[in-house]
């Protein structure tokens, strides 16, 4: 679910702290001379920065012959592209259907609470970002969150809670 | 003597429940006890209510286990596997004798999800062996003219699978028609339905199903190549079709005359329409078009362009191999065979089930989804999804089959079946629906952008206790325009939860209204926030962490809430480590 199309917040291309936009090299080798490939580069694009800086907006313009209004377009219609960098832990929770009526918003209000950040906003020290998504598909654990590739199900706002402050006691310890 | 199997369900549903690690305690005990048994995957049985489920077949018979973690899992093989002791308990299912969730499985027919759960979807020979692409290599050994597929499918009556239910047979005829050096082939699993996910588990269990769907439908319609357009919310389908789509090109069924790519979504609901899922595979953002012209004429690149959904594809086989006449056996005059719909919400059995079209909603609730838990009662079911409206308990009996369904003002859909009971509210869900809408509307049409704005804020307004005695007058001659003026199928069905839970609900809407009263509790803005005084210990948390300071109470002493001043943020509830905060 994308939250900007209701806020209407501009969104901005935010320059990465020293994009390197060598890192794009595959990518441009990959998909020049192609059609439809708008979408499958800057998603390719994304998974090599975790969001698309406004360096690589211009060198793949650039290079690939692609219009810079049309890509902004582009990245900004579709819920997936991120313009602006994201925490190291993505939370989603889900609000599909199944969800909601099994009280998913109780768990963004708990979470939001206790990270003081609002749905799609990302942490001051950079550890999450919140979001809400549409259907996990995992609607029979109902109401359900991802962080990474580990999905927590039958929750509660509360045991939403104690999964991040897990997650924080565990960074801690690690060494840096 | 036959070597005992032993089968691990690794379905999404099967992974958030902990099968991979299940899977991996089972691989890791195989190795360092050298343990005679052979172990598999499979996928997402349907059956998302018992996961992780682990099946063991041996000489005695089939057993599926529910419920698994590693501990069970080491219980499962020393004591099953390794000395043919069934540990009973964990036993969901058994073809030895009955249980409680044999009902489950037993009032299916499995068509479209014939493999799904019952083979390992990585591996092409699997599918081989329960009779997969024998209907493609007769089609191809028998030199069959694509006007007698058509025909085929034609008599089967099967209608399109992803929410129109147009007939399908027709549909091929129409693209078949158009003719062209250039054709198009398009599956459709974008799955936008948040509440849905029958796309997801069939690609996931069966690949190759809906691989020999889309090639037979290449064949019937002379199209030159084939595109998936798939969710990249969905990895495990990503790459599940990814390595059945080079398993197939390795024994050429794929490559030669016609080749399958396949497109990633990028998450923009309005994309499952098919001709802004076109401008999206085209690289565009994903805005629909006016139709006509239609796909079938015009469709991507320019180019005849046959869409159908992941459903409709997976079916496709089966109905050529077993022949038109057994499918329409199934289903009822109008709407024939069977229908998977995916089964949650406020329900014992949620999970994936197949039924023939014409069964009942009361039988799929409370027949293979058990009813629904603790002591509530059923409100209504929800089928459709965003585009789909709310059925009440009192016509439960409508029979499922695309007329009866419209003719309560809901619609098929995909096949989401969400359940409701007395908690749940009409009006909230209303509410829900239209902020899914109103935020995934593309923009594009004035009727869709802005009127399912506006229907949003009245029903925000009227959950939040400032409704007006107008607002359901002007709801329901809002619903009626966008119906009528929008220009695809977003906007045209967008008002439906609307309509619907004004017509079998409207008492509901008037309690908001007039009473400031939600019947189910669920509104918070309307609901009172107290202390429950025997419960309260005076610990101060909810003081503490009140943000308006509303909550009044020296130390060890009872705490009052004063309730002009509350903004029912729910937070006291939730900090209480006493039960002491009650809702009313
Ligand atoms: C807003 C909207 C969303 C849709 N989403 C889907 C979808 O997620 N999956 C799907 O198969 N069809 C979806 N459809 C229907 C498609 O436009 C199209 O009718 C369908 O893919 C045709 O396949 P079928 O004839 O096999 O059903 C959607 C339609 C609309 C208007
Ligand atoms: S609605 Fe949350 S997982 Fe499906």
């Amino acid at each position: 679910m994308r939250v900007e199309r209701i806020i209407n917040k501009r969104q901005e291309l935010v320059p990465g702290q020293n994009t390197d936009t060598g890192l794009l090299d595959g990518v441009i080798r990959k998909y020049s001379g192609k059609r439809g490939i708008m979408i499958p580069v800057l998603q390719e694009t994304q998974k090599i920065y975790g969001y698309l800086p406004r360096e690589t907006f211009l060198r793949l313009s650039e290079e690939l012959g692609l219009n810079l209004s049309d890509m902004y377009g582009v990245a900004t219609f579709y819920a997936q592209f991120r313009l602006s960098p994201v925490g190291r832990h993505i939370i989603r929770v889900c609000h599909g259907t199944a969800c909601h009526v099994q009280n998913a918003q109780g768990i963004t209000d708990a979470l939001e609470e206790t990270l003081k950040v609002a749905d799609g906003g990302t942490t001051d020290d950079g550890m999450f970002t919140l979001e809400s998504v549409a259907c996990l598909g995992c609607c029979s654990l109902a109401p359900v969150m991802m962080i990474g590739d580990e999905t927590y199900g039958k929750l509660t706002g509360k045991e939403a809670v104690k999964v991040i402050k897990n997650i924080r006691i565990k960074e801690k310890k690690l060494p840096i | 003597m036959g070597q005992t199997r032993v089968i691990v369900g690794l379905g999404s549903c099967g992974l958030a429940a902990g099968a991979g690690k299940v899977y991996e305690k089972i691989r890791s005990l195989k190795e360092a006890e050298d343990l005679d048994f052979k172990l598999s995957k499979t996928s997402c049985s349907g059956m998302c209510y018992r996961e992780p489920l682990v099946e063991v077949v041996d000489e005695t018979g089939w057993y599926l286990y529910g419920g698994i973690n590693e501990d069970i899992a080491v219980e499962l093989l020393n004591s099953h596997v390794a000395n043919n002791n069934p540990v009973k308990e964990h036993i969901v299912c058994t073809d030895l004798y009955d249980t409680p969730d044999s009902r489950f499985f037993r009032q299916q027919v499995k068509i479209a999800l014939r493999n799904c759960g019952r083979i390992d979807p990585e591996n092409i020979m699997e599918y081989e062996a329960r009779g997969g692409y024998e209907a493609l290599k007769r089609i191809i050994d028998e030199n069959t003219d694509p006007r007698s597929i058509i025909r085929e499918v034609t008599d089967s009556g099967l209608r399109g699978r992803g929410g129109g239910g147009f007939p399908t047979g027709l549909k091929w005829k129409y693209t078949f028609n158009h003719k062209s050096t250039e054709k198009y082939v398009i599956c459709n699993a974008d799955e936008g339905d948040p509440g849905a996910f029958m796309d997801r588990s069939l690609l996931e269990g069966d690949p190759h199903s809906v691989l020999e769907g889309m090639i037979i439908a290449g064949l019937a319609t002379e199209a030159t190549s084939g595109v998936i357009y798939c969710r990249a919310e969905y990895p495990l389908a990503l790459k599940r079709l990814d390595i059945a789509i080079r398993q197939a090109r390795e024994r050429n069924y794929l490559g030669k005359d016609f080749d399958i790519s396949v497109k990633e979504g990028a998450g923009a609901f309005v994309c499952g329409e098919e001709t802004a899922l076109i401008s999206s595979v085209e690289g565009y953002r994903g805005m629909p078009a006016k139709r006509p012209p239609f796909p079938a004429e015009s469709g991507l690149w320019k180019k005849p362009t046959n869409i159908n959904n992941v459903e409709t594809f997976a079916n496709i086989p089966w109905i050529m191999r077993q022949g038109a006449a057994e499918y329409a056996r199934y289903g009822t005059e109008k709407s024939r065979g069977t229908k998977v719909f995916a089964l949650a919400g406020k329900i014992r059995h949620g999970g994936l089930v197949e039924v023939p079209m014409g069964i009942t909603i009361k039988d799929i609730v409370f027949g293979l989804g058990g009813g629904i838990p603790g002591d509530k009662t059923f409100k209504a079911v929800q089928l459709g999804g965003p585009s789909g409206g709310c059925i009440p308990a009192w016509l439960a009996d409508t029979p499922v089959d695309y007329e009866s369904v419209n003719a309560t003002g809901a619609i098929m859909g995909s096949g989401g079946l969400v359940v409701m009971d007395e908690t749940t509210c009409m009006v909230d869900i209303a509410r829900f629906f239209l902020d899914f809408t109103a935020r995934e509307s593309c923009g594009k049409c004035t009727f869709c952008r802005i009127g399912t704005m506006r229907m949003l804020e009245i029903l925000v307004r009227i959950t939040e206790g400032s409704g007006r005695e107008e607002d359901i007058a002007i709801l329901e001659d809002l619903a009626g325009q966008i119906k009528e003026s929008s220009l695809c199928g977003l906007g045209q069905t967008a008002p439906n939860p609307v309509i619907t839970t004004i017509r079998y609900f409207r008492d509901e809407y008037e309690a908001h209204i007039n009473q400031k009263r939600c019947p189910a509790k669920a509104c918070k803005k309307l609901l009172r926030y107290e202390v429950d005084e025997s419960n309260c210990t005076g610990c101060t948390v909810c003081a503490r962490n009140c943000p308006v300071s509303a909550i009044s109470g020296e130390r060890k002493e009872i705490h009052y809430i004063d309730q002009d001043i509350c903004t029912r943020c729910g937070i006291c509830y939730l900090k209480c480590r006493f039960d002491a905060i009650m809702v009313t």
